[in-house]
């Protein structure tokens, strides 16, 4: 016993003031890919090897419209490499949970050169700069109408409909000491029942659907949805097929949306945090 | 040819076709018939083969039949032994092994499942990949559409055995679980106390990865590979682009390989660590996992320093690594396990001096030696139940043939011995990244993939932590696939903690069921 309590006194405070200060990411991290409209000479390189089709292009006659969505991005980075001209870059933004699915959505409108290369930019939409007013602002009056209810205290069902563990492995590390996410009253509860928070990992299976609707059910009101990973979010590489619905949001009422493959423990914290209402969101640009 | 391969050849002179060898890791046996049992028997007798995996490939287009691959390996032969034979469209059957061999139970039932071929005398050949509310499909056959939305289910989900008698008593559980860990059904049969039975129900995180690989490109399916199970990325992803590199027989830069190994190696000791500390997490010593999870964050974050990805995705690609390290990185990395090391130690010492810790521990969830030989257990658990297997030192590949290292066997099969398993093999990983951290890394880190021919076939096999990966692919057109079989170790093991449960109690379960840590999304795919 005397050991275990000399042990922790020598081990200190290790737990991270994050979202209260910026987190220390390494400089090799790779976040959002964000994309350059203006200086973009040619998208289909970027969309040729773009491994779950976040970004594609849709083409007429001399038009072009190059459609990114960070709800199927893997944050692979090749992209950035196969763009020849700077345009993609490579960030280390990982706050990217959103209420609103289009808002992890841009695009832009090109025309064509013969060569198929963009000759102008036309238009660039999407982000939360540019979604519906009123859409927006149902969303941030439940969020408040949570955190009236619940307060500031939050528990957390977690459900993996169908995922590689991936977002699991993350998900785990926000109770480790370092991410602590117990600190904001927040914690992970064993039955829906006491759950404020359904946090779900996919893509949702066939086999998974029925669990994860009883677990829903089982939830007392108000509950909100959480849908986590490019999975979660679009059902990712794995898409819809014979095996896999898709997203979460194909099942449930999704309230917020967490990209990434999978997100960091910080980005989850962030959006866990957005969707209680107890942090703003940013802006995509 | 040696001679164990002309003994072969004499004696099964009937059954044998043709032998070849594609390269130098693997050996084809084509024979004329699906009747291997005299076959297998034999190997498994006079030379102590083991059989590793069995798997199916629809060549109905190309060659008129199904093909039925089983892989053997021999102690002190790196080559594996695949025999292919041969299952009619028109008599979609092959004798099943099943009953002489536990171990392929499972696999030969996802050969039914999957490609509608009947394995004929399975002791249990019930439907195991697909649940009993499907409709009959078999998805992997080629004329199944990946895309085909399939009607609602009907009827039962799930068919149990009953299990009879006073005061016993069926306990289902999932498939969501109390913790935050991934979807898996388990039916308990209780006397009291104790368990008497286990019945599992997997394949609830099933989403089609297979069919799904048979449409990518190779260079999008790598992304695949790292999402079979997502605390294997690296692991998967290696042995997936092993086997295009086999097939499209190009040479892989020692300097990616080494830096494979050293990344092989750290997702080892992640999972690892993360382990000892969840497997003290579920007797109740809570400290000891909050030391665990705050040492294997050291090493995530190295992760992230080394690959721009904390579970070291993004990294891998055919030909080599994506990105090469400066020096920074690697100082970065040996301050890293140098400050680890120390700290696991003293986490090894915490744990061993907790006497109710290793009580709980010992004797917990006995997985014997002969039972784990009959199942074919693989990996950590086999290797602690006295399984002396491990394909870095059988089968090297990376740059595992440069270092040295030990491969710790203990035969007592406890929960207790599964956690010593993985505490050695943490400070033997350590001394390999180091070794090869201290190469001086030149030359190149990634080649010039080449055109991939079509129609070659090539296995690949990486130790993931959890133990043996294998993936078979065969090239298609266009850097595209024909199939890719994944076989991940926890498809070996599951049938490994229904024993090691009986006669334990319920809430013990978890314990035991953590010493495993078996994948589900890897075994469900």
């Amino acid at each position: 016993m005397f050991k275990i309590l000399q042990r922790t006194i020598a081990t200190g405070i290790v737990t991270k003031a994050y979202p209260a200060e910026p987190a220390q990411v390494s400089a090799h991290f790779r976040g959002r890919p964000h994309f350059d409209f203006e200086r973009w000479q040619d998208a289909q390189p970027a969309a040729d090897v773009c491994p779950t089709g976040a970004i594609s292009l849709r083409d007429e006659g001399d038009s072009r419209r190059v459609i990114v969505d960070y709800g199927l991005c893997v944050f692979c980075g090749l992209c950035a490499e196969a763009s020849s001209d700077q345009a993609v870059l490579i960030t280390e933004e990982f706050e990217l949970a959103t209420p609103n699915r289009h808002n992890l959505i841009l695009t832009a409108g090109y025309t064509l050169n013969p060569d198929r290369t963009h000759r102008r930019l036309e238009t660039v939409r999407g982000g939360s700069g540019n979604v519906e007013a009123d859409a927006e602002s149902v969303g941030q009056k439940a969020r408040e109408t949570i955190h009236k209810v619940l307060g500031r205290s939050l528990a957390i069902r977690e459900v993996d409909a169908g995922s590689c563990n991936g977002c699991e492995v993350e998900i785990v590390a926000l109770n480790n000491p370092i991410h602590d996410i117990e600190r904001f009253g927040i914690q992970f509860v064993a039955s829906p029942r006491h759950a404020d928070m359904l946090l779900v990992t996919g893509p949702v299976t066939r086999n998974m659907e029925l669990a994860l609707l009883k677990t829903y059910r089982a939830m007392p009101e108000p509950k909100v949805v959480v849908a986590v990973g490019a999975c979660g979010i679009s059902g990712g590489i794995f898409g819809e097929n014979y095996a896999s619905l898709g997203g979460v949001d194909k099942v449930l009422p999704v309230d917020v949306y967490i990209p990434g493959c999978p997100p960091r423990p910080q980005a989850l914290l962030y959006g866990i945090l957005l969707a209680v209402g107890r942090l703003g969101e940013k802006t995509l640009r | 040819m040696s001679t164990f391969f002309e003994t072969l050849q004499q004696r099964f002179a009937a059954l044998i076709q043709s032998m070849s060898a594609e390269h130098d890791e693997e050996v084809y046996l084509l024979v004329t018939d699906p009747d291997i049992r005299a076959l297998a028997e034999y190997l498994r007798g006079e030379f102590e083969a083991r059989l590793v995996t069995v798997f199916a490939e629809d060549r109905r287009s190309a060659e008129g039949v199904f093909h039925n691959y089983y892989v053997f390996e021999r102690k002190g032969d790196a080559r594996y032994l695949i025999v292919r034979t041969p299952v009619r469209a028109d008599h979609p059957e092959f004798p099943s092994l099943s009953a002489e061999l536990p171990a392929v139970n499972w696999q030969e039932r996802e050969i039914q499942d999957w490609f509608g071929l009947k394995a004929v005398g399975h002791p249990n050949p019930r439907r195991v990949a697909l649940h009993d509310n499907w409709p009959d499909i078999h998805p992997l056959r080629k004329d199944f559409v990946l895309e085909t939305v399939l009607p609602p289910f009907e009827g039962e989900r799930h068919i149990y055995r009953p299990a009879l008698g006073e005061g016993v008593f069926q306990v289902p559980v999932g498939p969501v679980h109390a913790g935050t860990i991934e979807p898996g059904h388990f039916n308990f049969a209780v006397a009291g106390e104790p368990i008497l039975y286990l019945q599992l129900r997997m394949f609830y995180t099933h989403k089609g990865t297979e069919k799904l690989f048979e449409k990518l490109p190779v260079h999008k399916a790598v992304f695949l590979a790292e999402s079979i199970s997502g605390d294997s990325s690296f692991s998967h992803g290696t042995a997936f682009c092993q086997a295009v590199e086999r097939a499209a027989q190009m040479e892989v830069p020692l300097r990616a390989r080494i830096m494979r190994t050293i990344l092989l190696e750290l997702e080892r000791i992640c999972n690892h660590v993360a382990d000892i500390g969840a497997i003290a997490t579920d007797v109740g010593f809570v400290v000891a996992n909050a030391h665990a999870s705050r040492l294997k964050e050291m090493l995530v974050s190295v992760n992230e320093q080394l690959t721009g990805n904390r579970l070291l995705r993004g990294m891998i690609c055919v030909g080599g690594v994506r990105r090469n390290w400066n020096a920074v990185q690697l100082v970065s990395l040996r301050a890293t396990l140098d400050a680890f090391a120390s700290e696991f130690q003293d986490l090894v010492v915490l744990i061993d001096s907790s006497e109710s810790t290793r009580d709980r521990l010992e004797q917990t969830g006995v997985l014997l030696p002969e039972k784990a030989k009959a199942l074919g257990i693989v990996g950590v658990a086999g290797r602690a139940s006295g399984m002396d297997l491990d394909v870095r030192r059988d089968h090297p590949y990376a740059a595992y043939g440069r270092y040295p290292f030990r491969v710790p066997i203990y035969q007592v099969g406890d929960v207790s011995h599964r956690m010593q398993v993985r505490i050695d093999e943490v400070k033997e990983s350590l001394g390999i990244i180091r070794s090869a951290a201290d190469e001086g890394l030149h030359g190149e880190f990634r080649a010039q993939v080449p055109p991939i021919p079509a129609d070659r076939c090539a296995l690949s096999a990486v130790e993931g932590w959890r133990g043996e990966i294998i993936h078979w692919i065969r090239t298609g057109p266009d850097h595209h696939l024909e199939r890719c079989k994944v076989k991940d170790p926890s498809l070996n093991n599951w049938p490994a903690l229904v024993e090691a449960v009986q006669g334990n109690i319920i809430a013990d379960f978890p314990v035991i069921n953590k010493s495993f840590n078996l994948s589900y999304s890897g075994t469900d795919r």
